[in-house]
């Protein structure tokens, strides 16, 4: 199924590009005042002034309220005000980003629960007070009466009631495409599985915080500790509120981690906002550890019943999934992408020529979820190798062979899947997954570590190899936009609407800008998270930064470079601008070191509105620059995993673990492996140990870092990496492809097909988390 | 709950006159009260690290103990790790290596490490291994920082 390259407007790829700067593992930008205590998180953030906001949480999973008392509360000195439900009935419920999927919007997240509560930790009322401690005390004296209703805590049993006439399944999302049934009564052979994905999240180590005040002054409301989409949250605030968005500002500091879940709009950001401006004061709130792994986002919970059929030679005929998403208790800002998007991903790198999937959306009464690092792909990453395991075995086929035989060609790239992901046309822009798939076999050594595996387990060892391979999205669109600025001092300037969590969006823009424009990329200041600096922000996900950012901010850089060369060729140099090249901020005759020159700051110094030799150019030395895409890059990858099981405790031990990637480009290989080796690391969090685990009354029972049991540095093992840059995107000017995901997507299936090899059960492990006690379950149902 | 006390805490050689609560935490008194902001509290209770501060040279997770219990101990903070403008092997290492993403248990891990560095230098890489693992970082995967506070040990060792 060929495909037409994806049309666009973007410039082809310029070969000649200058690459000082990309490519290489600099030194980041960021880190100074990190490594100094002069970060600038959410908690460090006061004005004078300020009140401080606690939220008073449910501490029932699902009921109605009957009343809620806070005359005791009030009458504590140092407490200033008490809201609930009524003092913000204005305020219409959050809603979610543009989505096709219909249906939704009964379901949207009140800010402070209106009538029932539906799950624990969901804001029921507020209390201001001129300390943090004595906020909390004073939350403590708020009395809430609840009515207890049943619970609804499972997503693949019978729906429940979400409210009177609304049952709690908002919305089944088919896809399909090819002849499923008629390849099932065809097949040679049909494997079924029943897996299932434990809920876990991306649990930065800061939690959530925000600082709101009004400048009545102007009539402006700031709002601090902003992240991830700060334009869509200005813009959604500004309507919740019923204001002009030029009224609000958001403002992004230091950010302590994001991993998809920080920076989406939740209930607090809207109520410091809605607070500073009705109390005349700056309302500061900061989310504690228990608050945070009840009230933010999260993730990934869903269970399968997949079905492949195959052809003798183990290729796949087709593959036909119902599963079911839980959603927890509302519809967040993300809608159904997490499930659309698993339902999308399933097929993975290979040829599957027919496939059916009915994805069940489903509330039940837990912490709402939303997007975590790689949403959806690590559930779809997990379902399809698992199935190719289960084909492997099935027919006794090598689990490498199976995948090299059901591999999509180089020679089909791109490669356009009738299918949508995320509300695009999936189109799987180019790849050598085959390639790859050999390049890490010998770099891991499989052959040889499987022999050696193979005579461990031999000796009585519970030791195994696994591998998963993978398709990312990465690069999403529609489009990005940044300003490039060189002031009279030759320093550069880079705005733009996206956000950093820590990722190193600084550098890494810095460095495209730097080569591009023809100076040092420390001369580069990365402006982002700020509403007030520019007009459009699409914000930081999807792995999109580098793929779109980067470009918009090269072809920004090179309209500046063409302005700087076209005055200083005509009016300074006696030349023309092919004869120029700028370099470290000078522009100079190519090839003529002893020619006169000019500075950057020279020209803009002489570009400043009224200078004589300005005349008749627009003003600045300065350039937007724009990119587009309608579809995403697709990097790709392959995990390779050694594990050893203790038979006697359940316990797995990564021994090796290798992650293959073809980033098309990488810009800062350096970051790109600290991209990789994090994300791996949260993986292995969620095949081995990251459970939000709840009980029967939907009471949730990790609420704090002794039972969220997150990895430490004697779990992770030292990650082998191997970067290729063999597939660049024909979609973008420098060939980029996203890293941010790429680490974390296989964990959980390589893991699995590695504890399956060490125990000698093929298809044992169908459930994430592995735990001890899973596991012991497992081996002693063998016995 | 408000009966306040007045307490001097010595925080990287200087004097902080603060009036606090005694269930004020420490790092809640470093942040708030001293306008030290480099102390990240992850988990409040004891098992991030984040928070990890120097107290009489010993590692201290600064939101398992109280403000007042500071009181006559001499306090090390991030802010107070480099000497001046020159910095701490293990904070030129730390970028060196690429050992902090978000930067937030970043202070943690230094003030962790340099406890331990400044006591003893010649620590096993086996133990330092130990060491890390006291602290949580959601970021780099440890690599990272294992790799580098081995690096700014084999300097503080050659010195």
């Amino acid at each position: 199924m060929n495909a037409e390259p994806p049309r666009g407007t973007n410039p082809p790829r310029d070969p000649t590009a200058d690459s000082r700067f990309i490519g290489r593992s600099v030194p980041r930008l960021e880190d100074l005042p990190l490594v100094t205590g002069r970060g600038r998180y959410a908690a460090g953030i006061s004005f004078p002034h300020q009140l401080h906001m606690r939220v008073v949480r449910s501490a029932h999973a699902h009921g109605t309220i009957v009343a809620i008392d806070a005359s005791t509360a009030l009458a504590l000195p140092g407490c200033v005000a008490v809201w609930t439900a009524a003092d913000v009935a204005a305020v219409p419920p959050i809603d979610f980003r543009a989505t096709r999927v219909k249906g939704l919007e009964p379901y949207r997240q009140p800010v402070l629960a209106r009538e029932r509560v539906r799950y624990v930790g969901e804001p029921v009322a507020l209390v201001f007070a001129e300390d943090a401690y004595l906020a909390e005390d004073a939350a403590d004296l708020v009395a809430v009466e609840v009515k207890a209703l049943p619970p609804v805590v499972a997503a693949d049993q019978e729906p429940g009631v979400f409210m009177p006439g609304q049952g709690t399944e908002p919305t089944v999302i088919r896809k399909n495409y090819g002849n499923v049934d008629a390849a099932f009564r065809a097949a040679h052979a049909v494997v079924e599985l029943d897996l299932a994905l434990g809920r876990h999240s991306g649990v930065p180590l800061e939690t959530r915080g925000a600082i709101a005040r009004h400048d009545a002054a102007r009539d402006v409301i700031e709002l601090y500790g902003a992240s991830k989409r700060p334009h869509q949250n200005r813009d959604l605030i500004a309507a919740m509120l019923g204001r002009s968005p030029a009224t609000v500002h958001l403002y992004e500091s230091h950010v302590g981690g994001g991993f998809g879940v920080r920076g989406e709009l939740y209930p607090e950001d809207v109520l410091v906002c809605l607070a500073a401006l009705r109390l005349g004061r700056p309302v500061k709130w900061i989310e504690d550890r228990r608050e945070h792994l009840m009230a933010c986002n999260h993730s990934r919970e869903q269970r399968h019943r997949v079905r492949a059929a195959v052809d003798a030679g183990g290729r796949i005929l087709a593959i036909d999934d119902r599963f079911f998403h839980d959603q927890g208790a509302y519809v967040r800002t993300t809608g159904a992408r997490v499930m659309d998007g698993t339902a999308g991903m399933i097929p993975g790198p290979y040829r599957v020529p027919a496939y059916r999937v009915a994805a069940h959306f489903r509330l039940t009464n837990k912490t709402p979820a939303g997007t975590y690092r790689a949403p959806g792909r690590f559930e779809s990453t997990f379902v399809c190798e698992r199935l190719l395991d289960a084909v492997a075995a099935r027919l006794g086929i090598d689990r490498v062979e199976v995948r090299k035989r059901n591999f999509i060609p180089r020679t089909d790239m791109p490669y356009e899947r009738p299918l949508e992901v995320m509300e695009t046309g999936l189109v799987l822009d180019s790849g050598d997954y085959a390639g790859l798939l050999e390049k890490a076999l010998a770099r891991f050594g499989w052959d040889a570590t499987r022999a050696d595996v193979e005579r461990r387990r031999a000796t009585g060892e519970a030791v195994g190899l696994g591998l998963a391979c993978f398709v990312e999205k990465s690069g999403q669109g529609p489009v990005d936009g940044v300003r490039v600025t060189v002031d009279g001092t030759g320093a550069v300037e880079v705005v733009t609407g996206v956000a950093s969590m820590g990722q190193g969006v600084e550098t890494v823009i810095a460095q495209i800008c730097a080569d591009a424009l023809g100076v040092d990329y420390r001369r580069v200041r990365v402006v982002h998270g700020r509403t007030d600096r520019i007009e459009y922000g699409f914000g930081a996900f999807g792995s999109r930064i580098t793929v779109m950012t980067g470009s918009a901010t090269h072809a920004a850089a090179l309209k500046v470079r063409a302005k700087a060369l076209e005055l200083a060729a005509a009016d300074m140099l006696e030349a023309t601008p092919e004869d120029l090249d700028i370099v470290d901020g000078r522009i100079v005759r190519r090839n003529r070191a002893d020619a006169p020159s000019v500075t950057l700051a020279q020209i803009a110094k002489a570009l400043t509105p009224g200078a004589a030799i300005a005349k008749g150019r627009e003003p600045g030395l300065t350039a937007e620059g724009w990119f587009e895409n309608d579809h995403m890059a697709c990097p790709y990858g392959v995990h390779m995993a050694v594990v050893k099981v203790d038979r006697e405790t359940g316990g797995v031990k990564i021994e090796r673990y290798l992650v293959a990637f073809d980033i098309g480009r990488a810009v800062n290989p350096m970051l790109v492996e600290g991209q990789i080796a994090g994300g791996m690391a949260q993986g292995l969090g969620g095949a081995l140990f990251e459970e939000f685990a709840y009980d029967e009354n939907g009471t949730p029972q990790s609420v704090t870092f002794a039972d969220y049991l997150m990895p430490g540095a004697l779990e992770v093992p030292a990650v082998e990496f191997l970067l290729s840059e063999d597939a660049p995107s024909p979609l973008n000017p420098l060939g980029l492809k996203g890293a941010g995901e790429s680490g974390i997507t296989a964990v959980g299936a390589a893991v699995a097909s590695a504890i399956d090899d060490a125990i000698g059960m093929p298809g044992a492990v169908t459930r994430l988390p592995v735990t001890p006690q899973r596991l012991k379950d497992i081996l002693n149902r063998a016995r | 709950m408000s009966d306040k006390q007045d307490l001097v805490l010595e925080v990287n050689g200087k004097n902080y006159a603060v009036r606090v609560e005694p269930r004020r935490t420490l790092v809640d008194a470093l942040n708030d009260e001293c306008g030290l902001t480099g102390t990240n509290a992850g988990c409040e209770h004891g098992v991030c690290g984040a928070c990890t501060v120097l107290v009489d040279g010993e590692p201290v997770r600064a939101c398992l103990m109280f403000a007042v219990q500071a009181r006559g101990r001499r306090i090390r903070t991030i802010e107070g790790l480099a000497r001046g403008d020159t910095l701490h092997p293990l904070q030129r290492a730390f970028m060196a290596h690429h050992a902090l993403q978000c930067g937030y248990c970043t202070p943690g891990f230094l003030m962790l490490a340099a406890g331990v560095l400044e006591r003893d230098p010649n620590v096993s890489d086996e133990e330092l291994l130990q060491v890390v693992s006291s602290n949580l970082c959601r970021c780099t995967g440890y690599g990272n920082i294992v790799a580098a506070i081995r690096a700014a040990a084999a300097e503080m060792r050659a010195k």
